[in-house]
């Protein structure tokens, strides 16, 4: 014989502020104070616990009556109607008046629960981790805010500083943003230099027969010819996929120019190796000079030296040509 | 000191004094000028020499600027977030006083390496407390007594707060004599924080 105590309803209800006592009939005899708030205006004592709750977990049973005298059922249910707020809980049987004891919380639910029935601290009992778990979850989420407003910031920054770059990360050369700066420089100081547009040939060629990796090494074997065959002060710039601008100031003399072209175009000629695969490239450049222009203009040169580049490549590619001043 | 804590104190300023006394103050403090991320850390120096020089900026004590950021932290419009979590710790301004036992737990529980002050509480009976507050910074207890003249203004109770300075072991000490639990309405508080924004 198990030792037992008497509780008055008061101390039931302060323990168990969500619990449903009922008759062996199901019929509902008394139910706790937050439990009724969660029905507002519809009284629940005095009807069938099946009309108003659906018995989810067990999933089967032979009657409610058999049900709800197992010692310690747990048990899941949801209201027949909206909103159907999940419940947990566990039925106990009582002697006096016969029945069960049912003891209820929300579980997982009760972040929805709060909001659809505007619960407080005081609806649950002082014991209840509820609260505890509210609060946690609005602190997880201020600090989701937070941490989402970083993220947006440093991802702006990197943008902005991507943007502010004047190295192309591939090859480490100058990039179009950096070309701009140095020409209008050197229009500015009237300094006289030329401009070398140098685009590889049969480069789509090596990305689509052995894929962009060895596109991109061709890229940087390129870029490791340019600087070695030009001067430390020479500005080189990969100014679009296979597109370069090689930036020679103080350099003019078309001879010097032609050599030039020439060494560059005949390094570029000899296969680059990648992965024991060969991949031929060769190149076009097509030269403008400053001194060939009254008044030099950066879009203009580039211009220029973009359609004496065109001449080479439909004069059978590999080859330099010079730009005729417009 | 943890971004969180700098931040604040860079939105006390900007809030209450305007951008261009952030702007002194963070140069004659040498922090960040663009301010603090409030989910980083930083060197506990900056918040220090922070404090100092708004003090000097603003011509207060540093035990005064701290109450005044310790009252906007909860009282301010835009750090609706703290006065809610605080406000979790229970349904009464007495309850809330005890919950102030674990603040440090329940403030790890949300930001692992944030550290506020630890708080010990004593109940001593006839609505009188005491508070002893222990922190990396000094100031601890003049921040807290902000704190807690906001939060007792938020529950409606009336309070007498007093700051009764450094224990033996040196840690700062605060009385609270509770005069009304009930003096005023004091502000609602819903569980649910959609429920506490439609109203």
């Amino acid at each position: 014989m198990t030792s037992s105590i008497r509780l008055p309803e008061e101390t039931i209800i302060q323990l168990i502020p969500m619990h449903i006592c009922v008759h062996t009939d199901g019929r509902i005899r008394s139910v706790g104070p937050t439990l009724q708030k969660l029905r507002p205006g519809t009284k629940l004592v005095g009807r069938l616990l099946t009309d108003i709750f659906e018995i989810r977990r067990p999933r089967t049973f032979d009657s409610l009556e058999q049900l709800l005298s197992e010692d310690g059922q747990k048990l899941s249910l949801y209201f027949k109607d909206e909103p159907r707020t999940q419940l947990k809980g566990v039925a106990l049987p009582i002697e006096d008046p016969k029945g069960s004891l049912i003891a209820l919380s929300f579980g997982i639910s009760v972040v929805e629960a709060v909001e659809d029935f505007n619960l407080t601290i005081g609806d649950f009992s002082a014991t209840d981790l509820a609260v505890e778990m509210l609060y946690l979850v609005e602190a997880k989420s201020a600090v989701m805010d937070e941490l989402r407003r970083l993220n947006l910031r440093l991802q702006g920054a990197k943008l902005a500083a991507e943007e502010q770059a004047f190295t192309d990360s591939l090859t480490g050369l100058k990039n179009r943003r950096a070309m701009n700066v140095v020409l209008s420089q050197l229009i500015e100081a009237r300094s006289p230099f030329s401009i070398l547009h140098l685009d590889l040939d049969f480069f789509k060629a090596v990305n689509d027969t052995f894929g962009h990796a060895a596109g991109d090494h061709v890229l940087q074997h390129v870029a490791k010819v340019l600087l070695e065959e030009t001067r430390k002060d020479d500005v080189i710039v990969r100014c679009g996929g296979d597109e370069f601008v090689m930036i020679l100031n103080g350099l003019t003399q078309p001879e010097r120019l032609r050599d030039l072209s020439h060494r560059i175009i005949d390094r570029l000629n000899k296969p680059a190796i990648y992965e024991g695969n060969e991949c031929r490239i060769s190149g076009s450049i097509g030269v403008a000079t400053s001194t060939s222009y009254a008044q030099p203009d950066s879009d203009v040169m580039l211009r220029d030296a973009d359609n004496a580049l065109y001449q080479s490549k439909s004069d059978g590619r590999a080859r330099a040509t010079f730009a005729v001043a417009g | 000191m943890h971004g969180l804590i700098n931040r604040s104190i860079q939105l006390f300023v900007t809030d209450t004094y305007g951008p261009k006394i952030w702007a002194k103050g963070a140069e004659l403090a040498n922090v960040p000028k663009d301010g603090f991320e409030a989910m980083l850390s930083y060197e506990d120096i900056l918040t220090e020499q922070m404090i100092n020089a708004f003090s000097e900026i603003l011509d207060k004590s540093p035990d005064m600027l701290l109450e005044d950021i310790g009252t906007y932290l909860v009282s301010h419009p835009r750090l609706q977030a703290l006065r809610r979590l605080l406000r979790f710790g229970g349904e009464t301004f007495v309850e809330f006083l005890h919950s102030l036992d674990s603040l440090n737990e329940r403030a790890r529980l949300a930001v692992y390496d944030l550290e506020v002050p630890g708080l010990e509480v004593f109940d001593d009976g006839g609505g009188s407390f005491r508070l002893i507050c222990r922190w990396r910074m000094p100031g601890a207890g003049h921040l807290m007594i902000g704190v807690l003249r906001a939060m007792a203004d938020d529950y409606g109770a009336l309070v007498l707060l007093d700051y009764t300075g450094w224990d033996r072991d040196g840690n700062d000490a605060i009385h609270v004599d509770l005069l009304d639990d009930g003096f005023s309405d004091g502000r609602q508080f819903q569980l649910a924080r959609k429920a506490e924004f439609s109203q």
